[in-house]
């Protein structure tokens, strides 16, 4: 069976050609293939979000596609948040608000979020408890999740007041 | 939890597609991938062959046939898609109403219309949608294009009237004036679960405002097929529009019958549906009586 590809692709800026088995699901790839273990596997059948990533700036569910799917696309997963050791401003707001304690779900949490952000600049809790709907936590809760990422809208709010030519987060 | 081999096809034209479809053995399409890759992943599926259509041309988009009088929506048009477009959400906002409901957002951003269509699940939301508007679906093969009702469509659980060699490729849902009624209203255990029965309502007022000229209602959850309530609306289609009718017309949906499992029994579901197609008519009237701009989010 012809069951191999070369896909040429984008993870993180970086340009990226590998070749892949046509079965393999993205989110294997990006842990297996490329060793970018942030992105996590719970259920496997796109109920927790664990996997969640961007694919040309969309979140999705990473185990719901394949490594084949993403040839020509970009792809950011956790790891590109970070500007090297320095936090995003949603990792900060994490942080500052105990919105993580094992952090299995995290990065899924995190992709989700940033990409709800990326869209709305000023929701509403209940805006935001909606877009989390799609990610399980089963240790922090919700509450902590909500509260960092109001406080990344404001904060993005406040930011953008003081500089309007800053250009909001730029990505 | 990882998918069995298969052979990967991604066509590039519909002409393509067909070709393969007709001539593999086993092979299954994917479209958004949101209720195939689970099977997948669960091996509940294994086929032989996966043709994906993501990168077929001219299978999504949003088509405004004036003359006609439909809007024509291209089977791969992502659900993410109809959310936000601004002239559905002005024109038909039963769709994007409807489709805020299927799973999460990032499951829309990869779900398809016509992939929920295929995939006929019994509480899936477009397909009460498709019943209540009488959408038209046009199926491909290398032998011909045909047009299939919507209430030909389903053939029983999880199985619809395409066959294996046919492409579902765009469907046409018939307009409805500016400013008429619309609800979808569901029931679901969690938000972004699949509903536990979800109804669909169209409605349009006659020039009074005070009597109701046609109405549609369409349940799912109650079993494999969307079940049009064809008695309330027969009750409802040129009388008066006052909340004793809309009660009286959604109490006839008791009389359905319903497939029930341990978790939800068919008596219910069928309280359900009553609450939700008397929820449903009153907003729709409400909306018909009261056109506001529809948020777009
Ligand atoms: C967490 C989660 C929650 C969900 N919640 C809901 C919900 O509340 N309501 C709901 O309705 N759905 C729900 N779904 C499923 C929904 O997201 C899917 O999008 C939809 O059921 C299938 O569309 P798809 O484009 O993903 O199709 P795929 O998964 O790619 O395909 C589904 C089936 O349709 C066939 N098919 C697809 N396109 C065509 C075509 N053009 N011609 C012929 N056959 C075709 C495929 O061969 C396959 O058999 C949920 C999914 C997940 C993961
Ligand atoms: S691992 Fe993908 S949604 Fe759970
Ligand atoms: S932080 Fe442990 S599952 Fe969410």
């Amino acid at each position: 069976m012809a069951t191999t590809r070369q896909i040429d692709c984008t993870v993180n800026g970086e340009p990226v050609t590998a070749t892949v088995e046509t079965r393999l699901t993205l989110a294997d790839f990006l842990r297996d293939q490329l060793t970018l273990t942030g992105t996590h596997l719970g259920c496997e059948h796109g109920v927790c979000g664990a996997c969640t990533v961007h694919v040309d700036g969309a979140a999705v569910r990473g185990c719901l596609m394949l490594a084949v799917q993403v040839d020509g696309s970009a792809v950011r997963t956790v790891e590109g948040l970070s500007d090297g050791d320095a936090l995003s401003p949603l990792q900060q707001a994490f942080r500052e608000n105990h919105a993580l304690q094992c952090g299995f779900c995290t990065p899924g949490v995190l992709m989700s979020m940033q990409s709800f952000l990326d869209e709305h600049t000023n929701p509403t809790a209940n805006d935001v408890t909606e877009a989390l709907s799609g990610n399980l936590c089963r240790c922090t809760g919700y509450a902590a999740v909500v509260a960092a990422t109001l406080q990344t809208a404001r904060d993005g709010v406040e930011h953008h007041d003081q500089s309007p030519t800053s250009g909001g987060n730029g990505s | 939890m990882k998918p069995p081999p298969f052979h990967y096809h991604d066509p590039r034209t519909v002409e393509d597609t067909l070709h393969l479809l007709s001539e593999l053995d086993d092979a299954k399409v994917i479209a958004g991938g949101q209720s195939l890759m689970p099977m997948l992943n669960m091996r509940l599926a294994q086929p032989g062959h996966l043709v994906d259509i993501n990168r077929v041309d001219g299978l999504a988009g949003i088509g405004w046939y004036e003359p006609e009088q439909v809007v024509r929506i291209g089977a791969a048009t992502r659900q993410r898609t109809i959310e936000k477009d601004p002239d559905l959400a002005r024109r038909y906002p039963l769709l994007p109403e409807a489709i805020s409901h299927i799973g999460h957002f990032q499951t829309r951003n990869r779900g398809t219309v016509g992939g929920s269509l295929a995939h006929l699940d019994a509480s899936a939301e477009l397909v009460a949608v498709a019943s209540a508007a009488e959408a038209t679906l046009y199926a491909a093969s290398t032998r011909a294009v045909r047009a299939i009702p919507m209430a030909d469509f389903p053939r029983g659980h999880l199985t619809t009237d395409l066959t294996s060699d046919e492409l579902l490729v765009a469907i046409d849902v018939p307009l409805w004036p500016d400013g008429h009624g619309y609800a979808f209203e569901e029931f679901a255990r969690r938000h972004g679960d699949f509903a536990l029965v979800a109804a669909a309502v169209l409605l349009e007022l006659d020039t009074t405002h005070r009597s109701i000229r046609r109405c549609r209602v369409s349940l799912v959850g109650l079993g494999p097929a969307p079940i049009r309530l064809t008695k309330a609306e027969e009750l409802l289609n040129g009388g008066v529009a006052d909340d004793d009718a809309l009660r009286s017309a959604a109490a006839l949906a008791r009389n359905l019958s319903a497939v029930g499992d341990d978790a939800a029994p068919a008596e219910y579901r069928l309280a359900l549906a009553e609450t939700l197609v008397r929820r449903g008519l009153r907003r729709a009237l409400r909306r018909a009586t009261q056109p506001t701009t529809p948020e777009v989010n």
